[in-house]
């Protein structure tokens, strides 16, 4: 299971995401869904993401987070260029440095909460020590991760992760994508199983354990509503240069 | 060493299909070995219904026919062996001991067998067990009769009972010795051999109640009473076989061939060894079967697992996405349903082997007085920890389809959650 290790990031370097002159397509002979020219982001920056379906937006995802590799161009996620490396190391450099939380249904269902939250430190030694720095134990760590986000609650951790409300679940799903403070935390429409009330608080709770960790935030919606509250919106509809000409995933 | 806790609380989230798949691979596994052992017991007591005897002397005919009648009390000789050549050979210098078979007759559809005390003496199987009576005496009288234990326990016979004996082998005999009823003197121990099978009497009792007979049947107007016969000359015309032991194995072949080449009569000598290894040859064929019959059940309980594997994999889409976006790699996930094939293609072979030493210990008893098979609790033989190490193997070839299939899924889904 050991492959060569992807090269640590360089700390000096200022930008966690740099794309250009990108170009995508699903597969030989299928259109392309995706072509920017030039696209960055700076670290600790909260980014909104937006766009109507078929704007490619799971594609970026895709990309930033190393299971696919764009046609042409430079994929470069904390001062590491993801398109020259293996799909092997890219899968090493996404469980040392991504955090990922889904729109819904974070969680393992056979595993409890704690275990859920502890994930990335069965897949990475770089999150599994900075856990243990953090809070001695890596339970220890889920737990503070988890009060954080007012999962704090005795009683929650005993019960299965299945029986959490979706409200719930999405907080343990953030906890699990901060473990071990990753540099880059991606979120694919992580409200929009929830009430349009408990949206902002949900939100609020991701922006402090960002901020907490020092992770840059790529926030994905097609909920226009919540982009005041990033520091830039990205309209991935006006950046994308096939945008509209119908992708294949959304 | 983390895949393998992630699968096995996965397959503990899934323990009732999980349960069922491991019952029909631990099943499959308790007849596959069960089946392996009986039949080795099976042969080993097939080979240890004769030992110490170094060969069986009988008429000439072929050696698997001399063996089922000298030693199985199965079928009819083609002839007899002359008194005066039995004789000949028990005087060869190198024969430590005879004992002369005297066949035809039969109780209740059991063998009589006419010999001589030399049977109780030198007899002997499994190894080196000699003849026990279990009750009473070897006969002394000369209407004196010795049971098998099977004999006595299937009839209900006690010592001291009279019975009587009918002329020719059948099951039904119209043409019956009933002028010289035999008293019963002894019942031997138990064997597991067709020695349990067999009503013994001395060879000059086979004599006596012959004496008014002649070419199968009474002759009119002859008769001889039972007190009258005592004062013939009771000594055997011929024999049916005889069993020959040496005062060394070395003789072996040089007794042989004196048997063989023997000029008044056409007489066989065979090696029981040899013998029972051309009979079990022809048995074989049987037990292998069997064997081939378990090693699908087994494949069966396998495909069990196959089945249970592969219909979850669609419903385990979001679970290998999950996994691959906390950096699980597709490699993780492959081994994840491998490392699942393996605990439970391992529990299912623990467990077989537990319920298999679990039915032996209860149904033990009834094997060995039933049939004569002692099935030992030993630790697994070196062929049944094969038979076990080819299931697991056989589990992870198997458990590695649905590995490969769940790795090609989550190498195309990527983080994409499709279900």
């Amino acid at each position: 299971m050991r492959v060569a290790p992807a090269p640590e990031p360089d700390p000096a370097v200022d930008t966690a995401v740099r794309l250009g002159g990108l170009r995508f397509r699903w597969g030989p002979g299928s259109p392309p869904v995706l072509a920017l020219d030039a696209l960055s982001i700076a670290k600790g920056e909260r980014v909104f993401v937006e766009g109507p379906s078929g704007s490619g937006k799971s594609t970026l995802l895709a990309l930033l987070s190393g299971v696919a590799v764009p046609e042409a161009g430079a994929v470069e996620v904390l001062g590491e260029r993801l398109d020259r490396l293996s799909s092997a190391q890219r899968d090493h450099f996404r469980a040392h440095h991504v955090g990922y939380v889904f729109q819904q249904f974070n969680l393992i269902p056979y595993l409890s909460m704690v275990e859920n939250v502890t994930l990335p430190c069965r897949f990475s030694q770089r999150r599994r020590a900075a856990a243990l720095r953090r809070s001695g134990t890596l339970e220890q760590e889920a737990l503070r991760l988890l009060a954080h986000l007012d999962m704090g609650e005795p009683g929650l951790g005993s019960r299965p992760v299945t029986a959490l409300s979706v409200g719930q679940q999405q907080r343990v799903a953030v906890a699990r994508a901060l473990m071990g403070s990753p540099g880059l935390v991606i979120a694919d429409e992580p409200t929009s199983a929830l009430d349009a009330d408990r949206r902002v608080s949900f939100l609020r709770l991701l922006f402090d354990e960002c901020r907490d960790s020092g992770a840059t935030l790529v926030f994905v919606s097609h909920d226009a509503a919540l982009e005041e509250l990033f520091d830039r919106t990205i309209r991935l509809g006006e950046v994308n240069r096939v945008a509209g000409r119908g992708g294949a995933a959304d | 060493m983390a895949i393998l806790g992630l699968a096995w609380k996965s397959l503990r989230n899934r323990r009732f299909t999980a349960a069922l798949t491991v019952a029909s691979i631990a099943l499959s596994v308790a007849l596959l070995v069960g089946v392996e052992r009986i039949r080795h017991q099976a042969k080993a007591s097939f080979t240890n219904t004769i030992s110490g005897t170094d060969l069986i002397v009988g008429a000439r005919s072929g050696p698997i026919q001399l063996l089922l009648y000298s030693v199985f009390r199965v079928g009819n000789p083609a002839n007899n062996v002359s008194w005066q050549s039995w004789q000949a050979i028990a005087a060869h210098p190198k024969v430590a001991w005879t004992i002369p078979l005297s066949l035809g007759d039969s109780h209740r559809g059991y063998r009589v067998l006419g010999t001589t005390l030399d049977y109780f003496a030198h007899y002997r199987f499994a190894r080196d067990r000699g003849l026990e009576l279990a009750e009473g005496e070897p006969f002394a009288d000369l209407y004196d009769a010795v049971l098998g234990a099977g004999v006595a326990e299937a009839l209900g016979y006690q010592i001291g009972q009279s019975i009587v004996i009918a002329h020719g082998a059948g099951d039904v005999s119209f043409a019956r010795h009933d002028d010289k009823p035999f008293r019963v003197a002894g019942i031997l121990a138990r064997t597991g051999t067709p020695v349990d099978r067999t009503v013994h009497v001395s060879l000059e009792a086979i004599e006596a109640i012959h004496s008014d007979w002649q070419g199968g049947s009474p002759m009119p107007g002859q008769s001889v009473t039972a007190e009258q016969a005592r004062a013939l000359d009771l000594t055997p015309k011929a024999i049916t076989a005889g069993l020959v032991g040496l005062k060394s194995r070395v003789a072996t072949f040089q007794v042989q061939r004196f048997v063989n080449d023997y000029r008044q009569e056409p007489l066989l000598a065979i090696l029981p060894a040899v013998a029972l290894g051309e009979l079990w040859g022809l048995i074989g064929v049987a037990e292998g079967a069997l064997l081939v019959v378990s090693v699908c059940v087994v494949v069966v309980g396998l495909f069990g697992m196959l089945t249970a594997l592969l219909t979850s994999l669609n419903e385990r889409r979001r679970e290998m996405a999950i996994l691959r976006s906390v950096g699980a790699r597709p490699l993780h996930v492959f081994a994840l349903i491998m490392g699942e094939a393996f605990v439970l293609s391992l529990t299912g072979v623990v467990l077989g082997l537990a319920l298999l030493y679990g039915l032996l210990a209860a149904v033990q008893p009834l094997l060995e007085s039933r049939f004569g098979l002692f099935m030992l609790l030993g630790l697994p033989s070196a062929s049944e920890l094969l038979l076990l190490a080819a299931v697991v193997l056989a589990g992870a070839v198997v458990g590695s389809i649905p590995a490969y299939r769940a790795y090609r899924l989550s190498l195309a889904d990527g983080l994409s959650i499709r279900v």
